[in-house]
C-alpha cells in the first residue's frame, strides 16, 4: 500500500517532469500533476499522453502561474485536494516541481516517513527568524497588500509598497494566525493537510493570503502551525537560494555532491543535466539506507558562492570586480611594507633588510626611471614591466597587482620625494600598508652628492614640498595605513630600537632581536651642510633640529618617541 | 546621468543601428541557413578574412560547447574560406568587398546580422581566433550559461581578452589546420592588467598584457583594448558601439560589480600569436584597414621585427579555467 504521494507542479522541461513522475509511479507512489496554463495545449496532452500507461497518475485542473503570487497556492491546493480524495492510502503527500529530482530510493524515502507517521516536514520560522528573505520585505508581506505582480509591473509594485509604507497602513490578520516563513516544498501528513484544506475558516485564509506577498512560502507554513501535532521545521527537498533569491541549480558535475548530501530530493535540476537524471533515475541505484540527509556539504559550496558575488577577493581588480572607491572589501590583498629614507640614512639599507627578512626586498618600485624590482629584473611575478610610463599610466593598479601577483609573500620597497609620488593617497588609504619614513633622510645624499651647490639647493627645496605632501597625506584622517613617522634628527637618537619596532609590527617576522646593524652613512658635516642651505635662502625644516656643531648628533631627552599613526 | 546625456546616447544608438542597415546592405547571401534556426539556439557571429586554417578547430570548440548556429561575414578571402564555411550544415555565409574600415571594423555588418537575426537569442560575437572560456566549460555547455543567466535575468556576459604566445619566438613553431592552437600558444600574462572607468558608456577599459609590455611600454594609452562583453541575450533594439568592447544601451556595459562582489565573467583566449601572426599582420599592414590608422599593426612590425619572444619566466602555463579563476582573471561569482 502506498503511504507517500506526490504533487508535482510542472511549467517547462515537461519530458523531464514526466520521467520523474513515471519513476514514482512505477514505484507505487501515486503523483498529481499541475501543470501550468500558459504551457500549450499540444504539450499538455504529449505529457498526458507519455503518462497514459500509468493508473495512479492524475492531472489536476491547470491554473495560470506566476512566481510569487496566490495562483501557485491553488495549484497546489487544487492537486493536493485531488491526491487526497483520489488515493485513499495515502499518509503524507510530497509536494515538488517538475524540476525536482529524487536522489534516493522511493522506498528510502517510504521508509523514513512510515518511521515518522505523524510528523510534518515543512520548514516553518516566524518572521523574525528569517534571515534570508530577499528585498527587505519580511514582515511587510503580511502586513501589506500586494495586488500588482513583481515580475510584470515592477513600477507599481514599488510604488504601492513605498505608499503603505509612508501612509502606516497595516492589514490586520485573521484570527489564530501568527505568521510564519519556510520554504515552499514540504512534505505534510494527510490530518494536517486535509484540516487545512477543510478548515471552516477557509475563504477568510484564503482571501487574506491572497494579497501577501509570496504566499507559497508562508500559506501552509503558516497554518500547518495551527493543526499539526508534531512540526520538523526544515524541508526534505534540498533547494539552495542565491542572493537575488532565485533557486540554485544543479548540474551533471553536482553528481557527487548530491549523492553525499543524503536528500531525499533536489531542487532545481538543469534539464540537460542527463547524467543526473540517468544516475538517480536508474532503477539500480541505492541510497545509504536510513542516512538522516545532511547538505551540510552543499550548503558549503553555496555559501561562498554567495560570499564571492557579494564581498568578493579582496585585493583583486579584474573585469567584473571593479570596486568604485572604499568598497573595495580591502585595497590590497595582504599585508606590505613601505620604507622612505632608510636607503638614504643607511648605505646597505635594501640588503641589509632582505637578509633580516630572509625575503625579497624591492628598492624604489617608483623610481622616475623604472621599477626597481628586487634583483633588478626587468620583468617580475605576473609578468608586471618594470616600464616607468606603463607604472605611471595607473600606479595604483601597478601596485595592487603587485600585491596580487605575489600573494603569500610580504611585499616591501622603498620611498622617496624622488620617486613619482602619484600612488601616495592610495597607499596611505591602505590598511594593508606599514608606511615608515625617516622625513629629511633625502637631504643625506644631497649632502653627498658631487653637484654644484645651486642645483642642490632647488633640488632641497623640491624634494622637502613633496615630503611635506606626502607627510600630510599620512597625517590626514583618511589614512587607514600603519603609519610611523620620524624626523631624521629624532630617528638616529635610537636607530636599532626604532627599526626593531618596525620589524616587530610585521607579521610573520622573526622575533629575533636584532644584532647586526645597517651601515649608517657618515654625516659629520650634515648640520654645517644644512647651516649652508639656510643661509642660501632655503628653510630645510623637514629633517628636526640639527646643531650645526656635531653634538648635536648626541642623545636628547627622551620626549622624542617615534608616534604611531593608526 | 543628466537626461540630456540619456538622450544622446540614445540618438548615438540609432545612429549606429542606421548606420547597421545602410553598411549591410553591401552583404551577399552565399548560404543562407538561418531557417534551421531554433527558438533557443545560441547564435556565433564572425567577421573573417582568410582564416581557412584556423576554422576546423574554430567550429569545432563552439560546436562542442553548445553553439546552435553559426553566422559569417567573409571579407574577401582568397584562401578558400568561403567555400569551406559554406559546406558547413550549420553556418550561414555573407561575403562583401566593402572596406572594413569603413563598416567600423566589421561592427556594421555585425550589427546588421544581429538585429535581423538575434533578436531573443543569445549572441556570441567573437574573432575566429577567440576562444570563449567560462566557469565550468569543462562540464557545462554554453546553454547552461545562458539559462543562468537568463533566470538570474542578466543580458550581457563580460570576458577580458587574453593574450595567449608561445614560448620562444612565434615562427618556431608551425600551426596545423584543425590543431589546437593552444598546444602552441599556451602563455600568458597573469597579472600585469590595468583597468579604468569609461563613465560615458560605463564600460571598464582594460589594458595591459603582453602586447602592452612588447610593443606599447613607452606609450601605455595606445595599447589595444581587453575589456570584451561577447555574449548578449540580443534585443533588436541593441547594438555594439565599439567592437565588442562595448554595447548600447549602455546598461549592457556593467558586467563588473561595483560594490566589491564579483560577477560571473569569463576569458576570451586569444590565439593571435602563432605563425601565421606575421604574414598577417604584413598584410594587414598592407591594407591599412585596421583601428587608428592601424597603429597596432605598425608597432607589431616594428617589434616583431627585432624580437617577437613574449615569453618571460614569470609567463604562466594555461591548465584550466579553474586556474583562471583562482588567478583572478575570471570569476564563477555566485554560478557554483
Amino acid at each position: 500500500m502506498s503511504t507517500v504521494g506526490f504533487v508535482m507542479l510542472c511549467h517547462t522541461a515537461l519530458n523531464r517532469a514526466a520521467e520523474v513522475a513515471r519513476h514514482l509511479a512505477e514505484r507505487d507512489c501515486p503523483v498529481v500533476i499541475h501543470v501550468d496554463k500558459r504551457v500549450s495545449r499540444q504539450d499538455f496532452s504529449g505529457l498526458q499522453k507519455a503518462l497514459a500507461d500509468l493508473d495512479n497518475i492524475r492531472f489536476s485542473k491547470r491554473h495560470r502561474c506566476e512566481w510569487g503570487t496566490w495562483s501557485l497556492v491553488v495549484a497546489s491546493q487544487t492537486a493536493s485536494e485531488l491526491m487526497l480524495a483520489e488515493f485513499p492510502g495515502v499518509r503524507h503527500v510530497y509536494l515538488s516541481s517538475g524540476s525536482c529530482l529524487p536522489l534516493r530510493p522511493v522506498a528510502d524515502l517510504r521508509d523514513y516517513l512510515a518511521a515518522r507517521p505523524m510528523t510534518d516536514f515543512i520548514e516553518s520560522v516566524t518572521t523574525k527568524d528569517v534571515d534570508w528573505t530577499i528585498d527587505g520585505l519580511n514582515a511587510e508581506r503580511f502586513q501589506f497588500r500586494f495586488p500588482f505582480s513583481w515580475k510584470r509591473h515592477r513600477f507599481l509594485f514599488d510604488r504601492y509598497v513605498e505608499l503603505q509604507r509612508r501612509t502606516g497602513f497595516r492589514r490586520g490578520l485573521p484570527p489564530g494566525v501568527v505568521p510564519h516563513l519556510g520554504s515552499q516544498w514540504w512534505c505534510l501528513t494527510r490530518q494536517t493537510l486535509s484540516a487545512i484544506l477543510q478548515d471552516p475558516a477557509r475563504r477568510e485564509n484564503d482571501a487574506y493570503f491572497k494579497l501577501v506577498w509570496i504566499p507559497d512560502e508562508s500559506y501552509y507554513q503558516t497554518l500547518a502551525r495551527n493543526y499539526s501535532r508534531h512540526i520538523e521545521s526544515r524541508s526534505l527537498t534540498l533547494s539552495k537560494f542565491d542572493f537575488q533569491g532565485k533557486p540554485h541549480v544543479f548540474y551533471d558535475d553536482h553528481l557527487h555532491l548530491l549523492k553525499r548530501s543524503d536528500c531525499f530530493v533536489a531542487r532545481k535540476i538543469w534539464p540537460q543535466a542527463d547524467r543526473l537524471y540517468q544516475t538517480f533515475l536508474d532503477p539500480a541505484h541505492t541510497g545509504s539506507s536510513m542516512a538522516e540527509p545532511a547538505p551540510g556539504k552543499i550548503d558549503r559550496v553555496f555559501a561562498k558562492a554567495l560570499e564571492r558575488r557579494t564581498r568578493g577577493r579582496a585585493g583583486l581588480y579584474m573585469h567584473s570586480r571593479f570596486p568604485n572607491k572604499d568598497w573595495e572589501n580591502g585595497k590590497t590583498s595582504g599585508p606590505y611594507s613601505v620604507f622612505q629614507g632608510f636607503n638614504d640614512l643607511f648605505e646597505d639599507f635594501e640588503t641589509w633588510l632582505s637578509r633580516r627578512l630572509g625575503s625579497r626586498v624591492h628598492g624604489n618600485l617608483f623610481d622616475p626611471k623604472k621599477a626597481r624590482f628586487a634583483g633588478d629584473q626587468d620583468i617580475y611575478a605576473g609578468c608586471l614591466s618594470s616600464a616607468a610610463a606603463l607604472r605611471d599610466y595607473n600606479p595604483e593598479r601597478f601596485i595592487s597587482n603587485l600585491i596580487w601577483n605575489t600573494r603569500g609573500e610580504r611585499q616591501v620597497f622603498q620611498f622617496s620625494p624622488r620617486d613619482t609620488q602619484d600612488v601616495g593617497a592610495f597607499l596611505a588609504a591602505d590598511t594593508n600598508a606599514q608606511i615608515s619614513v625617516i622625513t629629511g633622510a633625502w637631504a643625506v645624499r644631497m649632502f653627498a652628492a658631487n653637484r654644484d651647490f645651486a642645483s642642490i639647493r632647488d633640488e632641497s627645496a623640491r624634494l622637502q614640498k613633496r615630503e611635506m605632501e606626502f607627510v600630510n597625506t599620512l597625517r590626514h584622517v583618511r589614512t587607514r595605513a600603519e603609519v610611523r613617522i620620524w624626523t631624521l634628527a629624532e630617528f638616529i637618537e635610537e636607530p636599532m630600537e626604532n627599526l626593531q619596532s618596525i620589524l616587530d609590527a610585521m607579521d610573520g617576522a622573526t622575533a629575533l632581536r636584532l644584532t647586526e646593524a645597517p651601515r649608517m652613512a657618515n654625516l659629520d658635516g650634515f648640520g654645517q651642510f644644512l647651516q649652508n642651505l639656510k643661509n642660501q635662502g632655503m628653510n630645510p625644516f623637514i629633517m628636526g633640529d640639527f646643531p650645526t656643531t656635531p653634538t648635536g648628533l648626541q642623545p636628547k631627552s627622551s620626549d622624542t618617541r617615534p608616534y604611531l599613526v593608526r | 546621468m543628466k537626461a540630456v546625456k540619456r538622450y544622446g546616447l540614445r540618438l548615438r544608438r540609432k545612429k549606429f543601428l542606421v548606420r547597421a542597415w545602410r553598411k549591410g546592405r553591401s552583404l551577399l547571401d552565399v548560404v543562407n541557413r538561418t531557417s534551421g534556426i531554433k527558438p533557443a539556439d545560441t547564435l556565433c557571429i564572425v567577421t573573417l578574412r582568410n582564416e581557412r586554417v584556423r576554422m576546423p578547430f574554430f567550429l569545432e570548440y563552439y560546436r562542442d560547447k553548445g553553439v546552435g548556429h553559426f553566422l559569417f561575414v567573409d571579407n574577401g578571402s582568397d584562401d578558400g574560406t568561403l567555400e569551406f564555411l559554406a559546406e558547413q550544415p550549420d553556418c550561414s555565409v555573407w561575403m562583401t568587398d566593402a572596406s572594413y574600415k569603413r563598416s567600423r571594423f566589421g561592427m556594421d555588418w555585425v550589427n546588421h546580422l544581429l538585429r535581423r537575426y538575434g533578436h531573443g537569442h543569445w549572441c556570441l560575437v567573437v574573432d575566429p581566433d577567440e576562444f570563449l572560456v567560462y566557469p565550468f566549460c569543462d562540464t557545462r555547455p554554453i546553454p547552461a550559461l545562458t539559462d543562468w543567466l537568463d533566470a538570474s535575468s542578466i543580458r550581457s556576459f563580460g570576458a577580458m581578452l587574453l593574450d595567449m604566445y608561445p614560448k620562444g619566438p612565434i615562427s618556431t613553431q608551425p600551426y596545423r589546420s584543425g590543431q589546437d592552437p593552444f598546444e602552441i600558444a599556451c602563455w600568458f600574462d597573469a597579472g600585469n592588467y590595468s583597468i579604468e572607468r569609461n563613465w560615458q558608456f560605463g564600460n571598464l577599459w582594460i589594458q595591459g598584457g603582453p602586447r602592452a609590455r612588447a610593443f606599447f611600454a613607452e606609450k601605455p594609452a595606445r595599447a589595444p583594448a581587453l575589456n570584451k562583453i561577447p555574449l548578449v541575450k540580443w534585443d533588436k533594439s541593441f547594438c555594439f558601439a565599439s567592437s565588442t568592447h562595448m554595447l548600447l544601451p549602455r546598461g549592457l556595459n556593467l558586467v563588473y560589480d561595483e560594490w566589491g562582489g564579483e560577477k560571473t565573467s569569463g576569458i576570451l583566449l586569444h590565439a593571435k600569436f602563432i605563425d601565421t601572426f606575421g604574414a598577417k599582420a604584413a598584410e594587414e599592414l598592407e591594407r591599412r584597414q585596421h583601428y587608428a590608422n592601424s597603429a597596432e599593426y605598425r608597432a607589431y612590425k616594428e617589434g616583431l621585427e627585432q624580437d617577437p619572444d613574449f615569453w618571460t619566466k614569470w609567463s604562466e602555463r594555461y591548465i584550466n579555467w579553474r586556474q583562471l579563476e583562482i588567478l583572478g582573471l575570471m570569476s564563477k561569482g555566485n554560478w557554483a
